[in-house]
């Protein structure tokens, strides 16, 4: 356990910018849904990392609790886009837009 | 350099390399199984951090769950044969600016705080402490998961099937 702390903050950090970065500029809505896993994935990286430097388990707990609401988002949100891809036969996120006005 | 030093170098090299490949590849394919090292790289860093049962909930809800769902939904939303399958990015110089300003503004708070880390010897087992606090202190939180998990199945079935 020599590694300083920092090193897991900066991976964890690039993770999560990755995603932004993702999200930001891609237009396929699967792309920008694995964007959003990757950083939630980065908030995991750091609390785990927290919670073994602090020496206490409830950040690991909180990484649990995490992960069941990145599946049940996964369910609907995958549910959502076939449903989407039905109806408008696209993907793209720039033509889906029949909530705007 | 002892061994703790290149496993961390080695899962760090792999998960850094995939994630960078999730959103730069054009293929949404190669996108979903770049996805895969990810994770697996994210736990072999979870396994160095003494972290041993969410490695393995790791593997098995995001590698064995999500990931296949993302492929199945890749496969059901795409025609492999067709170029729809590839798409382009947009938008890239204002992401760039926004990305550049997010990562100084996490450089600033990392660098600014002063961390405390317990010196820990090698760390045991932690499924006994992660069962303890989940039954006791978390039980309320415990079942509305279990609650939302029903939720979602629920939902997402209905609206799939329709």
């Amino acid at each position: 356990m020599n590694i300083p702390i920092e090193y897991y903050l900066i991976l964890s950090g690039f993770m999560f910018l990755v995603g932004v970065a993702g999200v930001l500029t891609r237009r396929n809505a699967i792309i920008v849904f694995m964007s959003i896993e990757l950083m939630l994935n980065s908030a995991n990286l750091s609390l785990v990392t927290f919670s073994s430097y602090m020496g206490n388990s409830t950040g690991q707990l909180f990484v649990f609790f995490v992960m069941t609401v990145a599946a049940a988002e996964a369910a609907v949100g995958l549910a959502i886009i076939l449903a989407m891809f039905r109806n408008k036969l696209t993907l793209n996120i720039d033509d889906i837009n029949i909530l705007k006005w | 350099m002892n061994i703790y030093d290149i496993v961390f170098y080695l899962f760090a090299a792999i998960t850094v390399l995939s994630a960078f490949f999730v959103v730069t590849t054009r293929n949404i394919v190669y996108s979903a199984y770049y996805l895969l090292f990810t994770f697996f790289g994210v736990a072999g860093i979870y396994v160095l951090l003494g972290a041993d049962f969410i490695a393995m909930v790791q593997l098995i809800v995001y590698v064995g769950g999500i990931l296949i769902l993302i492929l199945f939904g890749v496969m059901l939303t795409n025609k492999i044969t067709s170029v729809e399958i590839k798409t382009g990015s947009v938008q890239v110089v204002p992401a760039a600016v926004g990305v550049a300003l997010l990562a100084g503004i996490l450089m600033a708070s990392m660098v600014d705080t002063k961390w405390r880390s317990v010196e820990t010897a090698m760390p045991s087992a932690t499924t006994q402490g992660i069962g303890m606090l989940l039954i006791q202190q978390y039980a309320i939180v415990f079942e509305l998961l279990g609650i939302l998990l029903l939720i979602a199945l629920i939902g997402a079935a209905s609206m799939a099937r329709k």
